[in-house]
């Protein structure tokens, strides 16, 4: 017997009992629906995360004190002030790392900044005047501060606007060219950066950027020319690898250290970020998919119930069949293709529920709250999700296929 | 598909055949030997009281069930020796079945009931047009798009024997035809059947009515799943159409 003639077959059986197949696929359809939507939240989440740290800075690379040897003793993370401004130096000299397009001192402090009666606090970086393009910054109002200024000790900040809507009343343009204290030292607002939003757990916009002299001279407390990280970018993402590289061989021979386990430093890309993060959204997408596949299982065991009730039902149906010459195949045939058909459809049905309601929280995801991940559907979890739907059909399906299929003749004929 | 030639001598032997069942711990001995034979274009009736074994036996001679000894040979072919395949394509093509209930699938259209046979055959080819022939054949044409709950009893009954000719078989096994039809559908189908053997179709008939047994040339008393007499009947009933 053909497929065509037993899908007709399954068909009419499904059709004499519409209230017990549509209720049997909207188990699948259930299963199917939640296997997307979950894997679509967690899908949103990773693509959210991934979005923000790539908001940090294109092609970025970390470079962070490491653990300090001192005669063979460790001494703690981030306690060393291994890096200096002779290293940012070399690190910007092309001819020892030509994939380096710029490498730029960090030194963070933190400020209490004051203007007229309003007073805030924020975080306040010492950098250069390649701070913006390195950390994927843009101007919005008035401009960044210069070489001129960094080497001048010039007291000028750029804010950012979480600082303008504390200090300022939101207006960017009305902050440029004001004064205000931080730390009880003056300076001049030359600009305020674009928005940026909350970027792998931390307001991006609540920053006051100064030239890094500046901080060292008036802000530092008395800390010294001390350096907090070397942020480096590389010319494009292909050579980040290329950068991080010629960044580690620079400073270990400029460290005089020969085994690189033993740095003093270390480098961090925006990729290495990235997998880390990839990793962990991953778990959590799996983990949600998992849950929502047992949903899917309970679904399959509901087809498998009814196609046996169906098979129990038909007994007689089936005895007339192979009176008139159907062989087991044939009867296998057309309760697994019904099965299948039940899975099939409810999955296809899923799947539009799914994307569905997936589509519909991305748009209102801003309205549920601020931090809500608007769900993106994969492709991959539809086909899989499918796939496994008519899986399941077919799985469930062939315990009570097989068991119409050998049943004796003239006892399915004797069935009432 | 190839079509069922008119089989020379003889269409169904059978050789000693028994039948035990076994219904928990009691055996029940349903045939115990019977051993005739039936060739092409007979029509043959096969009598007894209920528990004589003529369901066995027609359960057996449909290749529904297999003896438990002896031999039944079908077109000199021994039934035994065939696979659970090969005993599905003789009911299919060699064998028409016409039940007591009908034993239509309900929900099907009649064309549809008539055209199953060939589905099962592999037939996709003229499948409708043979069905509807085999309709026409039982006159119910112009039933075709009905379900058999539309339709009478004598009405199912005819769609059944259509649906039995329609891979044009060389026997006709009919168990009960008429039983659960008033006398005047059962008169209908009598004739049918007597039309169908004179053109050439080996019917074999299940009764336990003598009046039906009446329109057979031979008749087959079972008792106790024994045969009990075997004879031609020179005075058969004549039905006029």
């Amino acid at each position: 017997m053909k497929v065509v003639e037993a899908l007709a077959l399954a068909i009419s059986g499904i059709g004499a009992n519409r209230l017990r197949s549509a209720l049997t696929m909207l188990g699948i359809l259930i299963g199917v629906a939640a296997v997307i939507l979950l894997v679509a939240v967690g899908n949103g989440a990773s693509v959210q995360v991934q979005s923000q740290i790539q908001s940090l800075g294109a092609n970025i690379i970390y470079v962070y004190p490491a653990t300090q040897r001192v005669g063979g003793v460790a001494q703690g993370f981030g306690g060393a002030q291994t890096l200096t401004q002779a290293d940012v130096d070399a690190l910007n000299d092309k001819s020892q790392a030509p994939d380096i397009v710029t490498a730029i001192p960090i030194t963070n402090s933190f400020g209490n900044m004051v203007y007229q009666n309003q007073n805030w606090q924020a975080s306040v970086t010492g950098t250069t005047q390649d701070f913006p393009s390195v950390r994927n910054y843009d101007i919005a109002a008035g401009s960044m501060f210069t070489g001129q200024d960094v080497n001048d000790d010039a007291k000028v900040v750029v804010i950012g606007q979480t600082v303008v809507d504390n200090l300022f009343g939101g207006d960017p343009n009305a902050a440029v060219g004001q004064l205000l204290k931080i730390n009880r030292q003056t300076f001049r607002v030359d600009g305020v950066f674009a928005p940026k939003g909350t970027g792998a757990g931390s307001n991006q916009d609540n920053v006051a950027v100064v030239p890094i002299n500046t901080a060292w001279a008036y802000l530092s407390g008395g800390r010294g020319k001390n350096i907090s990280q070397i942020n480096i970018e590389a010319s494009d993402a292909s050579t980040v690898t290329a950068a991080q590289n010629e960044a580690t061989q620079v400073l270990l021979n400029r460290h005089n250290i020969s085994d690189a386990t033993q740095a003093d430093f270390q480098t961090q890309s925006q990729q290495d970020i990235q997998n880390t993060a990839g990793q962990i959204t991953g778990i959590l997408t799996l983990l949600l998919g998992s849950i929502a596949a047992i949903s899917l299982v309970v679904g399959g065991i509901g087809i498998m119930n009814i196609m046996l009730v169906t098979v129990t039902e038909r007994t007689r149906e089936i005895g007339i069949r192979k009176a008139i010459g159907a062989r087991r195949s044939d009867i296998l045939l057309q309760f697994l293709i019904e099965s299948m058909f039940l899975s099939g459809f409810g999955g296809l049905f899923g799947i539009v529920v799914g994307a569905g309601v997936s589509t519909y929280l991305g748009t209102i995801a801003s309205r549920i709250s601020s931090s809500f991940p608007p769900p993106v559907v994969s492709i991959p979890s539809v086909l899989l999700a499918f796939g496994v739907s008519v899986g399941i059909g077919l799985f469930f399906g062939i315990y009570p296929a097989n068991r119409a299929a050998i049943l004796k003749p003239i006892e399915a004929l004797r069935y009432e | 598909m190839t079509t069922i030639q008119p089989a020379v001598a003889p269409t169904i032997e059978l050789q000693d055949v028994v039948k035990v069942y076994r219904m928990g711990n009691i055996q029940v001995n349903a045939l115990r030997g019977v051993s005739f034979s039936v060739t092409g274009g007979e029509f043959i009736a096969i009598m007894g009281a209920s528990g004589s074994g003529k369901s066995t036996l027609m359960n057996i001679i449909g290749c529904l069930d297999l003896p438990t000894s002896g031999r039944y040979l079908l077109d000199g072919v021994d039934v035994r020796m065939l696979n659970d395949n090969q005993l599905a394509g003789i009911r299919n093509r060699k064998i028409g079945f016409v039940f007591q209930s009908f034993n239509l699938i309900p929900r099907s259209t009649a064309i549809h009931n008539v055209e199953m046979p060939l589905i099962y055959a592999g037939l996709s080819h003229q499948r409708r047009e043979r069905a509807m022939a085999a309709l026409d054949a039982v006159g119910l044409a112009d039933r075709a798009r009905h379900q058999p709950s539309e339709l009478s009893g004598g009405q199912q009954q005819r769609v059944a024997i259509a649906r039995a000719l329609v891979t044009e078989p060389a026997i006709l096994l009919a168990d009960e035809p008429t039983g659960n039809l008033d006398s005047e559908s059962s008169l209908e189908i009598l004739r049918l059947l007597v039309e169908l053997n004179d053109d050439g179709r080996t019917i074999v008939l299940i009764t336990h009515e003598n009046d039906i047994a009446a329109f057979a040339k031979r008749v087959v008393r079972l008792k106790d799943g024994l045969i009990l007499e075997d004879h031609l009947q020179e005075q058969r009933v004549e039905v006029s159409a």
